[in-house]
This record gives structure tokens, C-alpha cells and sequence, in this order.
């Protein structure tokens, strides 16, 4: 019989099954893995300022994440990790994991459309640039298998002229968790179809059909570590995780998506073994959430938030059990109610893969972020 | 709601993003039926019903010889045995099924490619509505390759004629000789059957009734209204319509695989009644007068009429609008376009609310449509189609599939519809924003509480997915 999710995934069309396109030994035993929170991760809850009374002041009991998950890991004196992070915490106490804090891309509104457009592209404005910043930089790299994506299909960050490919377990998720709930919201008002989604993600329980997450973002890590451990195999992977939109209900939505975040990153290192040495992970998130708390339990559309870094290739470098980045404080808000951006995500791009690859800084900022450029930040020992 | 929103989406295939909207809406639809293209270089590309007919008639010869298939008779080869006459038939088994995926599949990409870049949308789903109205199912070996030629052969020309000529050419096609056992059905006291008789032949010939019995009760008069008396009358009528190159019998006049030919040695002599009136003809000309009077009667006209508005206004549509269609089609002779124009200039026809849940078929076409797509590999759209309940020709049964919101609305097949949505949508996320393609796509129809759920999704894929479900979607 045929597999029903298999076919799903084959009409999503355009995508290859094999990612071993070229099996030329790679020009670099470096490793990039870019993670995309699609949504809005709220830095501020992933990595607490301690040290900061407002965050509580204006959050309330969302500041303190619910029992179940345990107590905050501390990071350093002023910074905390949510403590769903368990893993990654273990990483930053031994050097292999930093933070960026208050940091966004150069778009100041509230689109998740817009902003992850600019996030992917690297560009100053919405679809400004038709191609990904990871696909203008691959000419800069020595040459290697094409970067992967671990999805059905190709996010705007891989998009361009230089060759990229996505590779997708057999196994996709079906629609989405948040796709789920936004369908079951659109169709509240409609007495048929809200009767009918009802019965259906009634019997989806029953079935146990209903993983509670975005599919298995621990298998998408499997297959990345797999193929970027392979000496022949790509040397650039992107995973999309979605899911991090919490308008409502956040204390345990956020700490569900941080556990499953933590575990993608262990689940990284694991699978990578020995080149986990030279491997940097990035997780980065299109804007961050407002700081105090809405009437529903969560946080809506904000400016700033964190982006996490891990991986070997960081062991004794400036970002090394970090937590970097200029804290503007909660005194001050963006718009009254933003956390400040005062790190531009391109700096964090450019600065990590010009060390990673042993390029010039300057030079991958002409090159790949000529249309936002600024300044990169050293992350990792030359 | 806009004119040009029912236009499009209503009446026509759903729109596509680079669609000028049309200045007359009615003029626009009417228009089509005189600009439809019936053999378009896609459909004439493919092997026609005859090449499939000497296909099967060669499967069958095969199947015979392994002994898969049919009575063993005196004077035939034993069928081979053994592992290795076993391995043989097993590799011819894949040959097979892989000849005919391969032709199913390129009918269905042709019927597929035809619906995404028509510009005559309105004109095809009249092909695929007449097609359902005369469905064959091609879940029977006979049939396995015939739902598009039936399509293109008997229905496209006919779409903008009269339905007498439709319902000929239909029951003339080998796809519904083949399905409802015509093509064998011979009167007992033909010259065949009589000398079958004095041969004292083991196998004596006789009537089929299957092809009669559905003409009445599906193409025709309707459930209800019809006899077994009217049923007989037609068979027999019927008997020696064949095609060529089927049947294996004597006293038949030479005739090309696959094209239809009368056999006057096979016809049942003698009078017959149908529907209260006498048919004296004799030969073919008996049957055709019969098919030309069912396809004027008001009953017919009626049931015809009905199943239209049905299908483009609401479940239930309004009687009033049903009388002027079928009165517009028995005004006409029985002209087609007669009962499509009562449809658009019918205010009823433009006044209700979207009250026509898509059919499985209708929302994929006009989800690709509504993304630009205009060619999808037909096994993906199989494999779709198959998954959301309406494999393209497959009905099951020669009612065709049903026509209303209770057949197609249910918890399941809105969750895949939901998860199809979302994996058309993933591929184009990045170069479509759906916030500025759904007003363009349900121009006055775009509910604010849609947009402002797709303005609000997470990602653009996600945005995307929810507006191909958006309850104005999935309806028309």
C-alpha cells in the first residue's frame, strides 16, 4: 500500500531525495548548521536577564517558567537559560555554546512574512533581494557538496544561483501544530467546517496521530548530523523549525518548542561526533516578542530577541560561554514595548561564517550583505 | 459579492493571479462555449480509444493464453506451468499495470494541464461535469485506459450542441460499451441467435440490459421514471451496437478496433416500446430514434437541468430557476447552450451566497491555479486526488460522483485537505505573498477575519496554506 504521508510529501514536488549530488571530497572540514525559529522565539524568555527587575514587573507570573520544567540554568551573572535548555546550558558552561542578546535584523515592524524575508535574505526590506545571504556566500567557500536544507523545500535563505539541494526524511511532519490551530481560529465562525475540524483533530487524538509539536525536529537533526558527518557529504544545513508565534498559552508552548530546540542541538553534536570540533550551530528567530504579557498568556509581535550559538568550533573564542551583545535594559523599550535591538543580526551572520570558513569580514559583508551591511562580530578564535 | 468573483470562481476554475478580471462577467462565461477549444494538441497527443481498445484486446489474448482469464476452449493450447510460466506471467502482469499507469497518467496530465491554463475555464468544467453525467469508471480492465478517451472523444466535442448528439456519441464510445456490457448484448432471435440455436451452440447469445437500464435511469428520464417494459424495449433496441475488433463471434461485419460499428446480424428484429411511444425502424436507426426522444423529453430535460444548477448554485437550487433551464433546453430542440444561458442570466445563479462546497477535483485545480502553477506531474495530482476521496474517472459506479456538500464535507477529508494545502503551499511561499494574492484570487469574497488570519501567520508558507482552506476557499 502506499503511504499516504510519503505521497504528501512528494506532491510538495520539486525537491530531490538525494542529497549526494556531488561527491567530490569538500575544499573544508568546517560545519555550519542554521537553524530558522520561524515565528517569533522570545529571546526573553529563552534567555533571561536576571538581573533585570522589570522582566518580571512587567510579565508577571510568565516570568517564571512553570514548575514541571525545573528551575533557570544559570549562564552567568546576569544571564539565565529557560530550563527546558538543560542541553545547551551544559554547552555553554563548557565553552561549546554562546548567546547574542538584543539582537534583529534591520526591520523594524511586525510581519513575520516581512521580517523572515529580511532574516533569509539578508536584505534592508521585504523581497528587496530575490536570493538567500547562505546562497551569495557560497561562492566565497571553498568547493563543497551543495548546502542542504532538511525539508521538502528550499527556504529563502538557500535560494540563489549557486546550486543548493534539501533533502526530507521519509517521514515529513503532516500540517503543523500552529497550522492546525490557526485553521481551527479561522474556523470558528463557520458552523460546518468548525464542526468537522473539531471531529477530525478529535479523532487525530484518539488515533495518537497527534505528536503535540511540528512534526519530529530530532529526526531532522538526525538526518542533518548524519550527512554533514559524512567526509564527502555537504557542509552547510538549514532546519526550519516553526511554532514559536506564542500569542496564547506561552509558558508551556515555549517551553515544549525551547525542549525540542535543546534536543535538536544535542541531537547535533551527538550525531556529528568528531566533527562537532568543527561545527557551529546558529539559531536565530526573525524579531522577538513584546516584553510584558498580553491578556491571553503570551506575547505578541516585538523587536529584539536572542540568537543562540553552539558548537565545537567556538571552544576558546570570544563568543566561548558568552553572553554577548549590548544590553540596552528594560528601563527603555523600542516603541514603548520592545526589547531595544542593539546587534544587527547581519553582524552575527557575517562575523560567525568569516571565522568559521577563515574568510575576511569585510569582505563577506561586501559580498553577501552589501544591502544591510554591519559591522561582524568576533565569535571565534582565528 | 462581486460579479467577477462568482465569474471566476463560481462558474469558472478559480482564478489565477494573472487573470484580468472580466469586464462583462456573463458575456464573458457565454462567450467560452463558442472559444472552446475540443481537440487541443495535449489530448490529440495521446493514444485515442481505438489504440486502447487493440491494447486491452491484446492484454486480454495474453491473459487468455496463461490461463488467467476465461473458459478454456475445445481446440486451445494447455496454459503453460511451472515456476518459470509463473515468473512470465508475473513480468507481464508488471507490463501491464505499468502500460496502463502510464496512459492513465497521461490522461489525466492532459485533463490536469488543460485546467490550469484554460482560458475557457468555464467551458471545461462543463466537459467535467458532462464527463461525471456519463461516468465510466476505469476500475475494470475493460475501462482501465477509457475514462479520458470517453472524455475527449464523446464529451468535448459535444459541449456546445445539442445533448442528443452527446448521449449518441456516448453510447457509441467503447468506454461505455465496455463498462456496461454493451458491446455483446445480442438478440435471441437475431439471425445469430437463431442460428446459434439450431446449432444447438453450447453458449447461446442473449441481451444485456446493463446499457439500457442506465441510459434511463442515469443519462435520461431519471430513477423513478422508467419501466422494466421501457428497459427491455431499449435493450433490444440496442442489440449489434458493438465495436469492432471486441467480440468473437460469427455473422459479424468486419469492422477497426475500437470504432463502433452496428452488426445487423445481432439485432434483435421486431418493434419495441419506449416511454409509451412505438419504435417500428428497423436496424440502427431504431435505437437512434429512441435516444433522440429520451434526449427531448421533459423529464429528461428537467433531470438535466436540475443536476446543472445543482452543480454550479447550491445543493438544492431553486425550482423556479430549474423550470426556466429545462424549459430554455425543450424551447431550443435540446441545444446545450440554451440550458447554460437560462444558468447565467439567471439572478438566482449569482445572488446566492457561496454555497457550493468544492469537490475534491474543483478545490486542487483551484488551489494550483490560485499559486500560478500551471504544470504539476500528473502523478502527483493522481496521488492527491486519490488521497482527498476522487480519484480522477474512478468513481466506482456509472452514477458518477455525487454532487453535494454531504458526499465531500467531512473531518477527514478537510484534515487532508488542510495537509495538501500545506504542501502545495511550502514550494512558493518564498516567491508569493499571500496577503496580496487573496484579494486578488476572492475579489469581494476575502472575509476580514481570513485576511487578518493569513496576515497573522507564522510563516508565509503557513499564510499561504491557511488561504487555500479559508472557509471562502473551499467553497464557491
Amino acid at each position: 500500500m502506499i503511504n499516504r504521508r510519503s505521497l504528501l510529501a512528494a506532491l510538495a514536488g520539486g525537491f530531490t531525495l538525494t542529497p549526494h549530488l556531488a561527491l567530490a571530497a569538500a575544499g573544508t572540514d568546517q560545519r555550519l548548521v542554521f537553524i530558522i525559529l520561524r515565528g517569533a522565539m522570545d529571546g526573553l524568555a529563552a534567555i533571561p536577564a536576571i538581573g533585570d527587575a522589570r522582566l518580571s514587573q512587567l510579565r508577571g507570573s510568565l516570568a517564571q517558567p512553570p514548575e514541571q520544567f525545573g528551575a533557570m540554568l544559570k549562564l552567568t551573572s546576569d544571564f539565565v537559560a529557560h530550563p527546558a535548555l538543560k542541553g545547551f546550558a551544559g554547552l555553554f558552561a563548557a565553552g561549546e555554546a554562546g548567546v547574542v542578546h538584543a539582537i534583529a535584523s534591520p526591520y523594524r515592524e511586525r510581519s513575520h512574512f516581512d521580517a523572515q524575508n529580511i532574516l533569509e535574505t539578508g536584505g534592508n526590506a521585504a523581497y528587496a533581494l530575490k536570493d538567500g545571504w547562505l546562497n551569495r556566500l557560497l561562492p566565497l567557500l571553498p568547493a563543497a557538496p551543495p548546502p542542504v536544507a532538511i525539508a521538502a523545500t528550499l527556504p529563502a535563505l538557500l535560494r540563489g544561483a549557486a546550486p543548493t539541494t534539501s533533502f526530507a526524511p521519509s517521514r515529513l511532519p503532516d500540517a503543523s501544530a500552529s497550522l492546525k490551530a490557526r485553521v481551527a481560529a479561522l474556523y470558528e465562525n463557520d458552523a460546518l467546517l468548525h464542526r468537522l475540524w473539531s471531529e477530525a483533530m478529535a479523532t487525530e487524538m484518539m488515533a495518537g496521530a497527534n505528536d503535540g509539536g511540528a512534526g519530529n525536529p530530532q529526526g531532522l537533526a538526525t538526518s542533518a548530523a548524519r550527512l554533514l558527518a559524512d567526509p564527502a557529504g555537504p557542509r552547510i544545513a538549514v532546519l526550519d523549525l516553526g511554532g514559536w508565534d506564542t500569542h496564547a498559552g506561552q509558558a508551556l508552548r515555549l517551553g515544549n518548542q525551547l525542549r525540542q530546540l535543546d534536543g535538536v542541538i544535542t541531537t547535533l553534536k551527538q550525531g556529528l561526533g568528531p566533527a562537532w570540533a568543527n561545527t557551529l550551530v546558529i539559531a536565530a528567530t526573525e524579531f522577538g516578542r513584546t516584553v510584558a504579557a498580553n491578556g491571553t498568556g503570551g506575547t505578541d509581535h516585538g523587536t529584539a530577541s536572542a540568537a543562540l550559538l553552539a558548537g565545537g568550533r567556538l571552544q576558546g573564542g570570544p563568543a566561548a560561554g558568552r553572553v554577548l551583545g549590548d544590553w540596552p535594559g528594560l528601563s527603555r523599550l523600542f516603541d514603548d514595548r520592545d526589547l531595544m535591538p542593539t546587534t544587527s543580526l547581519n553582524s552575527l551572520f557575517a562575523g560567525a561564517v568569516a571565522g568559521l570558513f577563515g574568510l575576511d569580514p569585510d569582505l563577506v559583508t561586501r559580498r553577501v550583505f552589501a544591502a544591510a551591511p554591519a559591522p561582524p562580530l568576533a565569535l571565534i578564535r582565528a | 459579492m462581486s460579479l467577477v468573483a462568482i465569474a471566476l470562481n463560481r462558474f469558472g476554475l478559480g482564478a489565477r493571479p494573472a487573470d484580468a478580471a472580466p469586464a462583462d462577467p456573463r458575456g464573458w462565461l457565454l462567450g467560452q462555449i463558442s472559444r472552446f477549444d475540443p481537440r487541443p494538441a495535449v489530448i490529440t497527443a495521446l493514444p485515442d480509444a481505438a489504440a486502447m481498445t487493440l491494447q486491452y484486446r491484446q492484454n486480454l489474448a495474453q491473459l487468455r493464453r496463461q490461463g488467467v482469464v476465461g473458459a478454456r476452449r475445445p481446440g486451445d493450447p494447455e496454459p503453460p506451468k511451472g515456476p518459470e510460466a509463473e515468473a512470465m506471467a508475473n513480468a507481464a502482469q508488471r507490463e501491464r499495470r505499468q502500460a496502463f499507469a502510464q496512459a492513465y497518467g497521461g490522461q489525466v496530465g492532459a485533463r490536469l494541464m488543460l485546467s490550469l491554463t484554460s482560458v475557457t475555464p468555464f467551458a471545461e468544467r462543463l466537459v467535467h461535469f458532462w464527463a461525471n453525467h456519463f461516468a465510466i469508471s476505469t476500475d475494470k480492465l475493460a475501462t482501465a485506459t477509457m475514462g479520458g478517451p470517453l472524455e475527449f472523444e464523446a464529451i468535448r466535442p459535444h459541449i456546445g450542441g445539442r445533448f442528443a448528439d452527446m448521449l449518441l456519441a456516448v453510447t457509441r464510445h467503447p468506454g461505455m460499451q465496455f463498462y456496461l456490457d454493451q458491446a455483446q448484448s445480442i438478440g435471441p432471435n437475431s439471425v445469430l441467435g437463431e442460428a446459434a440455436r439450431r446449432r444447438n451452440a453450447p453458449r447461446q447469445p442473449g441481451l444485456n440490459e446493463n446499457l439500457a437500464r442506465e441510459i434511463l435511469e442515469l443519462h435520461t428520464l431519471g430513477a423513478g421514471n422508467y419501466t422494466q417494459v421501457d428497459v427491455a424495449g431499449l435493450a433490444r433496441a440496442l442489440t449489434g451496437w458493438s465495436i469492432g475488433g471486441f467480440v468473437r463471434r460469427p455473422l459479424g461485419v468486419a469492422a477497426p478496433d475500437g470504432q463502433f460499428v452496428f452488426q445487423p446480424n445481432w439485432h434483435e428484429p421486431g418493434s419495441v416500446t419506449v416511454a409509451g411511444r412505438p419504435y417500428r425502424q428497423n436496424g440502427e436507426a431504431q435505437a437512434l430514434a429512441i435516444l433522440n426522444d429520451l434526449a427531448l423529453n421533459p423529464l429528461t430535460a428537467r433531470r438535466l437541468a436540475l443536476k446543472l444548477a445543482r452543480h454550479f448554485v447550491a445543493d438544492a437550487p431553486p425550482p423556479a430557476l430549474v423550470d426556466r433551464m429545462a424549459a430554455a433546453y425543450l424551447a431550443s430542440g435540446g441545444q446545450l447552450p440554451a440550458l447554460y444561458r437560462a444558468l447565467i442570466e439567471a439572478p438566482e445563479a449569482w445572488a446566492a451566497p457561496l454555497a457550493k462546497f468544492k469537490t475534491p477535483w474543483d478545490w486542487l485545480v483551484s488551489s494550483l491555479r490560485a499559486l500560478g502553477r500551471e504544470n504539476v506531474p500528473p502523478q502527483q495530482a493522481i496521488g492527491a486526488l486519490r488521497e482527498l476521496g476522487q480519484p480522477v474517472w474512478r468513481p466506482g459506479s456509472p452514477a458518477g460522483w455525487e454532487d453535494d456538500a454531504a458526499r465531500w464535507a467531512a473531518p477527514d477529508a478537510l484534515l487532508r485537505r488542510v495537509e495538501i494545502a500545506s504542501r502545495i503551499a511550502a514550494p512558493l511561499a518564498a516567491s508569493i505573498d499571500a496577503r496580496s494574492l487573496a484579494p486578488r484570487i476572492l475579489p469581494g469574497t476575502l472575509s476580514p477575519a481570513t485576511a487578518a488570519a493569513i496576515a497573522r501567520a507564522e510563516s508565509p508558507a503557513e499564510g499561504l496554506a491557511l488561504l487555500l482552506v479559508a472557509p471562502e476557499f473551499l467553497r464557491r
